[in-house]
């Protein structure tokens, strides 16, 4: 990435950039930026408030994309295990932040973004089905992809890519006692 | 009458339960919707997804980059190229490579052509699935030209497999060319056909207007896009807004509406497939000559048999590339890169740890996000409203379970 590229994104984002340190006071948040992506990173206690003031002060109306990753075993790594990230959107300068909240083992959940946008309730179901991060807050959190009878998490990195077996030990459902 | 589908449901335990679905004929895949009804009227949609789930993203950690563009097609069936373009759009963006013009150009009509066999399909179904036979067959038949366009390109006809890392499995040759062109020859008769079938049938507009109704408002907060948000009136299209490829090179116009109905919905995808034959008339006119892969010096790209056949340069490189203990390798960096497909923003949020594999390759998938507004536009419709909603939010399955 050329040096002029990198000084475009400083101005498309500088008045987003003002807004927050003046509601959260410099150096709150980690930034870094790569290939024209700009990432936050946020303790789990500012992330409502963080995306609350980027929702209403800084124009940023749309969350295009939720979703987790998981850490374990990545070379390197020395945050938390599992981050969620939030891609937001500003539809009129077309601004696009993600922000990366880190959640830890064990029993993982942060707050639900369910209260700012609708959009985010089978997001957050889906990174709940996948790896057991729970949201706080959200009204229907059950498993969305999988059958409610499986207990694993399939996107975690210590989930065999074979599975376990669960598939063929469901219960068995007999027209009786159906 | 309550605002509050769950309140009403609880207040009226008359409601009768209505599994639509998984096989219904206007379900076209595998979707299931309980219902709860007071009549006819629906209460409440509940959706239940998840018949398919093959772990398409957990092969993407398995898979290499150029591996995985085979899974990638199998994600929206009805549009593969532009499901290939999206995955090496994020790989490219996060190796930092600069594709060619050519291979831009190209990359431009494969995706232009996935999003008219797309909208054909999409319009046709509707059409069906409100009684019109006959303008189904039309717009069938017209998408067995774009695949005989995949399979003179590729060989293959359903999908394709296209695209590679910096480049293309084939470069286009006039056999290709002359398909597409007799596919934009033989394109606006089926449009004005269809047009003329349906825009003054009584049954379809009375069926399509007013019904399944999205705000401009609710389109944003349910993250809604392409041609579903921009029926309400939210007019962002990534290729006009974020242009990537070569989009900025094209004169076309987004188009959009305002009533967010399922009618304008089908009125955005009709236009949109006129602006896209644009596209691909322009690009095939000013298709630039020149290498279609990037250079092999860059290491990325697997030379074509040509080259590996009768150079050295491209035998080692075709080597360094296949063979099992060597390979493409990423850097440790994470990235988010979408592209406006057919349904609307296809991404990636790709995160690579310095392995010839990718550590995770989260997928936004648009007919995801649209299937969660369903229960909220049903909502007071009509039990046969279903079928005209469901074929206007064009819901593909595979898709909703990766």
């Amino acid at each position: 990435m050329s040096a002029s590229t990198e000084t475009e994104t400083d101005d498309r984002h500088a008045s987003t950039f003002a807004t927050l340190s003046k509601v959260f006071g410099d150096g709150v948040f980690s930034t870094s930026r790569s290939r024209g992506n700009v990432r936050l990173f946020v303790p789990k206690e500012r992330l409502i408030p963080l995306l609350t003031t980027l929702k209403d002060e800084c124009g940023f109306s749309m969350l295009v994309e939720l979703g987790g990753v998981d850490y374990l075993g990545y070379p390197g790594h020395t945050r938390s295990r599992f981050e969620v990230h939030y891609v937001v959107k500003n539809l009129d300068t077309t601004e696009q932040l993600i922000i990366k909240v880190g959640v830890d083992d064990p029993a993982p959940s942060i707050p639900s973004v369910y209260p700012l946008w609708r959009g985010a309730d089978w997001m957050e179901r889906e990174v709940y089905d996948m790896y057991g991060i729970t949201f706080d807050g959200h009204p229907d959190l059950r498993r969305i992809l999988m059958p409610d009878e499986f207990t694993a998490f399939p996107l975690r990195k210590d989930y065999p890519l074979r599975g376990r077996g669960e598939r063929h030990n469901f219960p068995r459902l007999t027209r009786e006692n159906s | 009458m309550l605002d509050d589908p769950e309140l009403e449901a609880e207040s009226k335990p008359y409601l009768w339960t209505l599994n639509f679905g998984p096989q219904h004929p206007a379900t076209h895949t595998t979707l299931r919707l309980v219902l709860d009804l007071d009549g006819e009227r629906i209460v409440r949609a509940t959706p239940h997804i998840g018949y398919l789930h093959s772990g398409f993203e957990k092969l993407g950690e398995h898979l290499n980059f150029n591996q995985y563009v085979t899974v990638v097609d199998r994600k929206n069936y009805i549009s593969p190229p532009m499901n290939e373009v999206a995955w090496h759009n994020a790989v490219e963006k996060l190796l930092d490579i600069e594709l060619t013009k050519r291979c831009q150009y190209i990359r431009v009509i494969i995706g232009e052509l996935a999003r008219i066999s797309d909208h054909l399909l999409c319009t046709g179904a509707a059409a069906l699935d409100l009684g019109a036979f006959t303008a189904f067959l039309f717009a069938f038949n017209q998408r067995e030209l774009i695949y005989d366009v995949y399979e003179e390109m590729s060989g293959y006809r359903f999908h394709p497999g296209y695209t590679r890392v910096g480049g293309l499995m084939y470069d286009f040759n006039d056999k290709v060319i002359g398909r597409i062109r007799k596919f934009l020859d033989a394109m606006p008769r089926v449009l004005s056909d269809m047009e003329k079938l349906l825009f003054r049938n009584k049954i379809f507009l009375d069926r399509m207007r007013g019904v399944g109704t999205l705000s401009r408002e609710d389109a944003i907060n349910f993250s809604a896009s392409g041609p579903i948000a921009r029926a309400s009136g939210v007019t962002y299209d990534l290729r006009k807004d974020e242009p990537y490829l070569a989009y900025n090179d094209f004169d076309f116009i987004v188009p959009y509406a305002t009533e967010g109905d399922c009618y304008a919905r089908f009125q955005v995808r009709m236009e949109e497939m006129v602006q896209s034959i644009s596209i691909v008339k322009q690009a095939i006119e000013n298709l630039p000559s020149g290498p279609y892969n990037v250079p092999i010096a860059e290491k990325f790209p697997l030379p074509d048999k040509g080259t590996s056949y009768n150079s050295m340069e491209g035998l080692i490189q075709h080597f360094e590339l296949i063979m099992p203990n060597r390979g493409l390798e990423s850097p440790k960096d994470e990235i988010y890169a979408a592209i406006e497909s057919p349904n609307g923003e296809l991404g990636y949020y790709l995160v690579t740890d310095g392995s010839k594999t990718a550590w995770r390759t989260r997928t936004r998938p648009p007919s995801y996000i649209h299937f969660q507004v369903f229960p909220h536009i049903i909502k007071d419709h009509l039990l046969a409203d279903i079928v005209a909603v469901l074929g206007s939010l064009n819901i593909i399955a595979a898709e909703l379970d990766r």
